[in-house]
C-alpha cells in the first residue's frame, strides 16, 4: 500500500524543462517513478531524453491528463508562475499536485488553496515549499533522495525537507512505508492531520513519526486528532525551541508570535496525546525503535 | 517585515483609506516647516515599532510651529520599550473624535484563509479586547478568491454591529483597506484607532501594516521600506550575500543546510550547552540545499566576524547535494578565508551525514586542518563545539 504514491502512480513535471525541473526529473525517474510527461506550453510536441527515457512534453495539464492518464504532478515551478501552474492542475482536476517551489507570496498560496475548495478539493496538494513524497521501491515525487532508506513500516510526516531526510537515515534499517514533506510555508494543503489519517488506514503503516517545528497551531491540532482518532503509535519531535519571538527562522511559516507558535506548546499538546516526543532527532529516532521493538 | 506608522499611513493613502495629512522627520528643526504646511498646528508622533508609545509620551500635541519643534526634540532620540526614536510623523491635528473603532485583516493559519476582524471597542489593546469581551470582537472569514467588495464589507459591519450612521463609511473603508491587504500582498493591515469624528468622517487615525517578503517579486517598492539602519550588521551583511541568518546570543556558530535541521541544531547545542558553561547557539544559519564552497566560504565569514561566537559547528546531512562535495566545500572555504588575509583561529567542528558521508569525512581527515575537528554524530558534535565554546569563553 503507503499512501498518496504508489507504483502505479503515473507522474508528470509541471516545470520540467526548466534547470531544477530537468535535474530532479531524472533523479525520480533514476529512482523507479513512472513519469510520463512534462508540462510547457512552448515546447509542447517535443520530448526531453533523460539517460534514454524519452519524456514527451505535453501543452497542458489537461493534454498530458488525456494522453497519458496521469495521476500526479510536481511541481518545479518558480514563485512568480506557481499560482497559475497550481490553479491549472486543480482545473484538469488531477488528483495529486505536489508544489516543490520555495518562496511562494502568501496572497498566492491562500488563492490557490480556496480556487482548490471552490472546486470540489478534486486535486490535494502537497506543499508549497516542500521536498515532496516518495514511497520507497515504489515511487519518488519530489526532491527526497531516493537512496536514503527502503520499504518499511514507518510512516513519516514533516514540515522539514532536511529533517526529514534526517529521520529517515536514522530509522534506515527499519525502513518506510511512506514519507511526506508538508512542507514549512504559513498556508500547505496536505496537513499534519491528513497525513496521520492516511498512515493510520494504511496497513503496511506500523507506526508514525511525525515532525514539526515552530509557528501556527498545526501541532496543536495533530495532537488533538491523534488523541481522538490514531490508534497506531506516534513518536513526534518539534524544532525550534531555541528560536527568538518574531523572527522567521528559515521556513516561511517557522515563526513565533507572542506567545503562540512555540516549541514547548507543540511538545506539551503531543505529550498530553500520548505521543512519545524526543528532544533530538536522534532520541526520536530511538523512541521509535523501542516501540518497533517490544 | 512589519512598518512604521507613517509608511502604513502612506500605504492607505494610496490605496484611498481615508487618512489625516502627515510626513515623516528626523530632525527637531523640520517640525517647524511640516506644522506650517499642516496650518500651524500638529500632533508629534514617535516612529517605533512598538505599542504603548503614547503612555510612554511618545505622542504630543503642538499648538503652534515653536512647541513642535520642542516636541519633536523631547521625543527624537527617546527610548519606548528598548526601541530608540529616530523619525517623528507630523500629523495634522485630528477633529474632534466621537467613537473610535478597530478594523484589520489578517492571515488565519489554523483555517488556511484570511480573517477580517472588527469592533467598535477600538483605541485599546486588541488583544485584550478580544480576551476580556470577546463578543465585542467580530472574527469574519474572507475568501482569498472572493476578496471585500462592498456587499462583504457591509456583512462585516453588521457582525460587528457598527451603529447605523457609521456602518456605509465604515464598510467604504474596509473595501479599501482590502484593496491594500491585497495590492500590497501584506499578512496584516491593522486600523486601531478607526475613528468617527464630530464632523462625520471615518477616519484612519494609526495603522499597523507587516508584509509578505515572499512577494518583493512584484512589489519592487517594498524594498525602499527596509529599515537598514536598525538591522543588525551581521544580519544586513548576511542578507547582501543571500544568506538565510538570524543573530541570536550565544557562542557557538551554526551552519547547516535545511531550516528544519538548522532549527533543531540550534536546540541540540542548547541542550548540549547545559553541561558546558550554558553557552547557547549564536545565530541561525541556513545555507541552503546546494552548499556549494563559496556559499559554505560566505556563510563562515559572517559566523566568524560575530566576536561572539567561540566556535564553529557546521551540521550538514548530504541529501541530493552529497557529503564530499560538502566537505571539499569547507576545505576550499577556509582556504579561500586565508586568501583573503582573514585568520580563521576558531575551533570548528563539522557533522557529515547522509549521501557519500564516508567520501566527505575522508576528504576532512585528509585536509587534516588544524582548527576543523569531525564527529559524526549531530549529539556528539554539538557537545563537543559546546565544550569548546565554553572552554574559550
Amino acid at each position: 500500500m503507503a499512501i498518496f504514491l504508489t507504483k502505479d502512480s503515473k507522474v508528470i513535471v509541471q516545470g520540467m524543462t526548466g534547470a531544477t525541473g530537468m535535474k530532479h526529473t531524472k533523479l525520480m525517474l533514476a529512482d523507479g517513478t513512472n513519469i510520463v510527461g512534462g508540462v510547457n506550453p512552448r515546447k509542447a510536441g517535443t520530448s526531453v531524453d533523460f539517460d534514454g527515457t524519452e519524456v514527451p512534453v505535453f501543452g497542458s495539464v489537461a493534454e498530458a491528463i488525456e494522453k497519458t492518464g496521469a495521476d500526479v504532478s510536481v511541481l518545479f515551478v518558480p514563485p512568480a508562475f506557481a499560482k497559475a501552474a497550481v490553479v491549472e492542475a486543480i482545473d484538469a482536476e488531477i488528483p495529486l499536485a505536489v508544489v516543490i517551489t520555495e518562496g511562494i507570496a502568501v496572497h498566492d498560496s491562500a488563492a490557490f488553496w480556496a480556487y482548490a475548495g471552490s472546486k470540489g478539493n478534486k486535486t490535494r496538494i502537497i506543499g508549497p515549499n516542500c521536498p515532496g513524497l516518495i514511497t520507497p521501491g515504489q515511487s519518488n515525487a519530489g526532491i527526497i533522495p531516493g537512496d536514503i532508506t527502503k520499504p518499511g513500516r514507518i510512516g513519516l510526516v514533516s514540515k522539514s525537507g532536511t529533517l526529514t531526510y534526517q529521520m529517515m537515515y536514522e530509522l534506515r534499517d527499519i525502513g518506510f512505508s511512506s514519507a511526506v514533506g508538508i512542507g514549512g510555508d504559513p498556508v500547505i494543503g496536505t496537513t499534519h492531520i491528513d497525513a496521520l489519517a492516511a498512515f493510520e488506514a494504511d496497513p503496511d503503516t506500523d507506526l508514525i513519526v511525525m515532525i514539526g517545528e515552530i509557528g501556527g497551531d498545526a501541532e496543536e491540532r495533530a495532537a488533538d486528532y491523534i488523541a481522538k482518532n490514531v490508534t497506531k503509535p506516534v513518536v513526534g519531535y518539534v524544532a525550534g525551541f531555541t528560536a527568538p519571538e518574531g523572527k522567521t527562522m528559515g521556513h516561511a511559516g517557522a515563526i513565533v508570535s507572542g506567545s503562540s507558535g512555540t516549541a514547548a506548546a507543540k511538545k506539551e499538546a503531543l505529550e498530553a496525546a500520548g505521543v512519545k516526543v524526543g528532544k533530538t532527532p536522534t532520541e526520536t529516532a530511538k523512541l521509535a525503535r523501542e516501540i518497533l521493538g517490544g | 517585515m512589519d512598518l512604521f506608522e507613517y509608511q502604513a499611513r502612506d500605504l492607505f493613502a494610496k490605496h484611498g483609506v481615508p487618512v489625516l495629512a502627515g510626513e515623516v522627520i528626523d530632525t527637531p528643526e523640520a517640525a517647524r516647516e511640516a506644522t506650517e504646511r499642516l496650518g500651524g498646528k500638529s500632533v508629534v508622533k514617535a516612529q517605533v515599532k512598538v505599542g504603548g508609545r503614547g503612555k510612554a509620551g511618545g505622542v504630543k500635541l503642538a499648538a503652534d510651529p515653536d512647541e513642535a519643534v520642542a516636541r519633536a526634540t523631547d521625543i527624537l532620540g527617546m527610548d519606548i520599550k528598548g526601541h530608540t526614536v529616530h523619525k517623528v510623523m507630523i500629523a495634522e491635528l485630528s477633529p474632534e473624535i466621537e467613537a473610535e473603532y478597530y478594523v484589520s485583516y489578517l492571515l488565519d493559519r489554523t483555517n488556511r484563509t484570511f480573517l477580517a476582524m472588527a469592533s467598535v471597542q477600538g483605541g485599546m489593546d486588541i488583544e485584550e479586547v478580544a480576551e476580556k469581551t470577546p463578543e465585542a470582537l467580530a472574527k469574519v472569514p474572507v475568501n482569498a478568491v472572493d476578496g471585500v467588495d462592498i456587499v462583504k464589507a457591509r456583512e462585516i459591519v453588521a457582525l460587528a454591529k457598527f451603529p447605523a450612521e457609521v456602518a456605509e463609511g465604515v464598510a467604504e473603508a474596509l473595501v479599501t483597506l482590502w484593496d491594500t491587504f491585497v495590492a500590497e500582498d501584506a499578512l496584516l493591515v491593522e486600523v486601531n484607532p478607526l475613528v468617527k469624528t464630530k464632523d462625520g468622517r471615518i477616519l484612519a487615525l494609526d495603522g499597523k501594516v507587516s508584509l509578505d517578503e515572499n512577494a518583493d517579486f512584484r512589489q519592487p517598492g517594498h524594498e525602499a521600506l527596509e529599515d537598514k539602519a536598525a538591522a543588525n550588521p551581521l544580519e544586513a551583511a548576511a542578507k547582501a550575500k543571500n544568506l538565510n541568518y538570524v543573530k541570536l546570543e550565544g557562542e557557538v556558530g551554526i551552519i547547516g543546510n535545511g531550516a528544519g535541521l538548522v532549527m533543531s541544531t540550534l536546540d541540540v547545542v542548547a541542550y548540549a550547552g547545559e553541561k558546558h558553561g550554558n553557552v547557547k547557539p549564536a545565530n541561525f544559519l541556513d545555507i541552503g540545499g546546494g552548499a556549494s564552497a563559496e556559499v559554505m566560504a560566505n556563510g563562515l565569514e559572517i559566523i566568524l566576524g560575530d566576536a561572539d561566537v567561540k566556535s564553529v559547528f557546521v551540521n550538514v546531512f548530504g541529501g541530493i547535494t552529497a557529503c564530499d562535495e560538502v566537505a571539499n566545500g569547507i576545505v576550499q572555504a577556509l582556504e579561500l578565508l586565508k586568501s583573503k588575509g582573514e585568520d580563521v583561529t576558531k575551533p570548528l567542528v563539522v557533522r557529515l551525514d547522509g549521501n557519500n558521508a564516508e567520501l566527505g569525512r575522508k576528504i576532512l581527515s585528509d585536509a587534516n586542518h588544524p582548527l576543523v575537528q569531525r564527529v559524526d554524530t549531530m549529539d556528539g558534535a554539538a557537545d563537543k563545539a559546546a565544550e569548546l565554546a565554553a572552554a574559550a569563553k
